[in-house]
């Protein structure tokens, strides 16, 4: 299997008042047609991984990578143009809360139709984006395509989100925390849906998130992110030989049904983490 | 706004937007009767005795009595204040000394240069202020960004009247470029029918275009002197709109899907920041009235700002005050107006939350 | 203790030790952020030059303000003799203009004290007991916000009676409703804070909490408001200087200059434009002054 997304020491730094702030510093990893789980807590720099390797980095913060290569094609150096043959084409990703990824003045439908391949035919794209909406079990996509997207649900406006990033059959998808703003009752719900797609179309997945528990039971490989490194990768399955003291803290945080959790763990620190 | 029709879609008993409408129908009528109340109350403080004032200081002190009779001035203040709005509502603001006819009548005939000019002001003030601040905004900090800033500020910081003066003195008596003070040349004045009483508007119906071209050498210097004062407010507002929508999670979705740079800018955040933009496009438009004022005493132009200026200068108060309170009104529909487009171009105004 | 005061690193420190130090420290920094934009210092130089050429307008000016030659200097051209020339009134422009900064100053420094006390009052006010109060005093503040100013300023001193402190009134019933709007809009997001509904446990009567605690708490962005609005103040009394409702003549207001020269203004421009100069350098202060502050204080507007 052939390396999908290759990079090496990954560094994306924020200029501020005492110099720049790396807020990733020096992430490795491929992957294949696989799916990659990335947990950390908030501010482990996962989400600007994510967002690196789209060529997303906000600015005036700075992306930097001894090797970020896709499909063989080297993204450091990418012109405008380029991007925008692989955004949406070839790379997408959903992400966090549809209340926001959408935009509020546009119908659903127009922001489908968009993200159809360039060149495509008005009434092909409807037809696409319909088809799509279906894909993502959504009842009445006729409904759904005139709808603006405050009134749509959040679980609804994030199948919306998952059918536009899924309508060009990109190779890889990037799923930014695409659970973390919904109920709790929709989460497993637009997983499964996400889920069934990714491994039908055979895409690679890099699923980013805070929670341990839910990318190992999705994802095939794990990495921990903690300030801006990955401190441990491992299989989903060996989840529990975790041998990083962060790792185990992270999976000893879960509350459990079973047995009595006093004194309440809390999650151990150590500056020696960080280097 | 959002949150207003929050709180109606959730009480549920009106349709969101015909609730809207409702309110700001009454918003509209008190804030007019609150207009009323301020000019009737600025015509009480005037040292002018309005009775001298109708009769001359040589009447008779029984013609004295029966005009302070028959102008209410010994009825209760709210009583006066009830008969005054009752005249305004019936489209009666008093005569003014100066010209000797109804003010409402003088009003009527002056307004259409007003509007006029401040319609050319602020097609100019739009159409180079959102393109600019557009601009800015893309390439912020950059030296268009300051430029357009710099601009802005300049703009915010001269004098009209003395801009006026000086783009007069240069271009008008120095290089000739444009027509003088007024609308429109002596040649033509007796020429041009009033149609709409916009000059521009009824040359071109006549097919008079001499006359429209003349009529356009006179308004061309006033008119973007207007304009760059709205274009500097329309450029800063639309910069800051810009930035709060660029930053936004669905101009990365954009970006994500491919979206060419051009239409996430045009397309995506410009839809989004047209939203506040279209309130402040009107609320500069009603600043154009106020910027009216001086303009038109130093272009000459007979508009409702030097009817003002002039019935200031012989202590008209009908008339200064019937100016004042149409201006005031025209700024509250403008508000209005803009309120309503709002509904209009936010979709989550308009089907409700 | 003391040696360490004030110095660089006791104002930078991320760990003050009293609440004074804090409070020097943020004030310290915003300054910092503030000398690192060149408009605003542009700004700054402008407006203490105009507070100095008031104070010393004595030794500034070399000629009478207000009485001339009037046989022998009438509407000189700009020369050694007269920087920037001569009016119709053979008086010297430049020390017209030197005077008529304490004209400006004054406008200026009476609006604020009068407008901002009035606009934080009804605001908080307002914004405090909230219900039927709120209604009818931000009713009222439409109202006056349904004017354009300067319409409504004129409308106040053509009743008044033209003079500048007529023209100041005018300007100050005109200036506080924004003031107001912005009070009651800081005072809703403190109004349900804790120590506000302490202060009432103990029994504090709500004239005492708000002159005591939400006063305060609203003055900082309603003084930064006002600075940002001097520079339309500015113009709007120079408006009515020109349209002979100010300054009465022979007062140096330069607003009522412009319109002294407008009659000679294509033989002799220097009488119209200079005063207009100072005017628009003096706004273009305040003006540039107020974007700095604005960029400093608001965090969204940052880079």
């Amino acid at each position: 299997m052939s390396a999908l997304l290759d990079v090496e020491d990954l560094r994306v730094s924020f200029p501020s008042r005492s110099g720049p702030v790396e807020a990733v510093r020096g992430v490795s990893f491929t992957l294949g047609r696989e799916r990659l789980g990335i947990v950390g807590e908030s501010g482990s720099g996962k989400s600007q991984t994510g967002r690196a390797i789209l060529g997303l980095t906000p600015p005036p913060g700075r992306t930097e990578a001894r090797r970020l290569t896709f499909d063989g094609k080297d993204l450091r150096h990418a012109s405008a143009a380029e991007w925008r043959a692989i955004r949406g084409k070839r790379i997408s990703m959903v992400m966090q809360d549809p209340k926001f990824s959408l935009n509020p003045v546009m119908t659903v439908g127009r922001q489908l139709m968009e993200a159809a391949a360039r060149g495509t035919a008005a009434r092909d794209a409807r037809a696409q984006a319909l088809a799509m909406l279906e894909a993502v079990q959504i009842r009445e996509p006729e409904r759904v395509f005139r709808a603006y997207p405050h009134e749509l649900s959040g679980g609804m406006g994030q199948r919306a989100m998952i059918a536009m990033m899924l309508i060009t059959e990109p190779d890889l998808l990037i799923a930014d925390e695409p659970t973390s703003a919904l109920d709790v009752t929709v989460q497993i719900e637009v997983l499964r849906i996400l889920d069934r797609l990714v491994r039908e179309r055979g895409m690679g997945l890099i699923f980013i998130s805070h929670d341990l528990r839910l990318v190992s039971s999705f994802c095939d490989r794990v990495l921990v992110m903690y300030a801006g490194k990955v401190v441990e990768e491992l299989r989903a399955s060996e989840l529990t030989k975790a041998r990083h003291p962060y790792t185990q803290g992270l999976f000893n945080c879960l509350p459990r049904i079973e047995g009595d959790r006093r004194p309440l763990p809390v999650l151990e620190r150590d500056a020696d983490w960080a280097r | 706004m959002t949150e207003l029709a929050d709180q109606e879609g959730r009480r549920g008993a009106l349709p969101p937007l015909f609730g809207r409408i409702l309110r700001l129908a009454v918003q509209l009528a008190v804030t007019l009767f609150g207009l009323l109340f301020v000019t009737f109350l600025i015509g009480r403080v005037v040292p002018i005795d309005p009775v001298l004032a109708a009769v001359g200081d040589r009447a008779s002190a029984s013609t004295y009595h029966k005009v302070y009779i028959e102008l209410g001035l010994d009825k209760p203040i709210w009583e006066q204040f009830l008969i005054y709005a009752d005249h305004v509502l019936h489209g009666d603001l008093g005569k003014s000394v100066l010209t000797g006819r109804p003010v409402l009548d003088d009003i009527a005939s002056v307004f259409p240069a007003t509007l006029e000019l401040s319609t050319f002001a602020i097609l100019i003030g739009t159409c180079i202020g959102v393109p600019a601040g557009v601009w800015a905004a893309v390439r912020q900090g950059k030296l268009v960004d300051q430029l357009v800033r710099v601009l802005g500020l300049v703009g915010y910081s001269a004098p009209i009247f003395w801009l006026g003066l000086l783009g007069l003195l240069f271009f008008y008596a120095d290089l000739g470029w444009v027509g003088g003070p007024g609308r429109i040349g002596i040649a033509y004045q007796f020429d041009v029918t009033r149609i709409t009483g916009l000059m521009l508007v009824d040359t071109a119906l006549e097919g008079q275009w001499d006359a429209f071209w003349n009529a356009f050498s006179h308004i061309v210097l006033p008119g973007s002197l207007l304009g760059y004062y709205s274009m500097a407010y329309i450029s800063r507002m639309t910069r800051s709109f810009m930035l709060a929508e660029l930053g936004q999670e669905y101009i990365i979705t954009a970006r994500v899907k491919g979206v060419s740079e051009w239409r996430i800018v045009w397309g995506h955040a410009l839809r989004n920041a047209a939203v506040p933009l279209v309130t402040v496009i009107a609320l500069s438009y009603g600043y154009l009235l106020q910027g009216a004022v001086l303009t038109e005493t130093i272009f000459a132009w007979p508009g409702i700002g030097m009817y003002l200026t002039n019935s200031l200068g012989s202590a008209d108060m009908n008339a200064v005050l019937g100016a004042t309170l149409v201006i005031g009104a025209t700024f509250v529909m403008l508000n209005l107006l803009a309120d309503l487009l709002y509904t209009l171009l936010d979709p989550r105004v308009r089907r409700g939350q | 203790m003391m040696s360490g005061a004030f110095s660089r690193e006791w104002l930078l420190t991320d760990a003050p030790a009293s609440r004074g130090q804090a409070r020097a420290g943020q004030a310290y920094r915003s300054w910092l952020a503030l000398k690192s934009n060149r408009l605003a210092m542009v700004g700054l130089c402008i407006i203490a030059a105009l507070v100095l050429m008031a104070i010393f307008a004595d030794v500034l000016a070399p000629y009478d303000p207000i009485t001339g030659h009037l046989n022998t200097e009438r509407l000189l051209p700009p020369s050694w003799k007269h920087l920037l020339g001569t009016d119709d009134l053979g008086r010297d422009i430049w020390s017209r203009i030197v005077y008529g900064s304490r004209l400006t100053l004054m406008v200026v420094t009476l609006v604020a004290v009068i407008a901002t006390p009035v606009g934080l009052l009804v605001g908080t006010i307002s914004g405090y007991f909230g219900g039927f109060v709120d209604t009818v005093l931000m009713r009222i503040t439409d109202i006056f916000l349904a004017f354009p100013q300067l319409v409504l300023a004129l409308a106040f001193v053509s009743a008044l009676g033209p003079g500048i402190e007529n023209a100041i009134i005018a300007i100050s019933i005109t200036s506080w409703p924004p003031y107001a709007r912005l009070a009651r809009a800081e005072t809703l997001t403190i109004r349900n804070a804790d120590f506000i509904a302490a202060t009432q446990l103990q029994g504090a009567s709500s004239l005492r909490i708000i002159w005591g605690h939400v006063v305060p708490l609203c003055l900082s962005s309603v003084v930064i408001r006002v600075t940002l609005d001097m520079a339309g103040i500015i113009l709007v009394a120079a408006g009515l200087g020109f349209l002979g409702l100010g300054a009465q003549p022979p007062q140096p207001e330069w607003g009522a200059m412009i319109a002294e020269g407008r009659q000679f203004i294509i033989d002799h421009w220097w009488v119209a434009t200079m005063p207009g100069i100072a005017i628009f350098l003096v706004a273009l202060g305040f003006n540039f002054l107020g974007d700095g502050l604005r960029d400093v204080l608001d965090p969204r507007a940052q880079k």
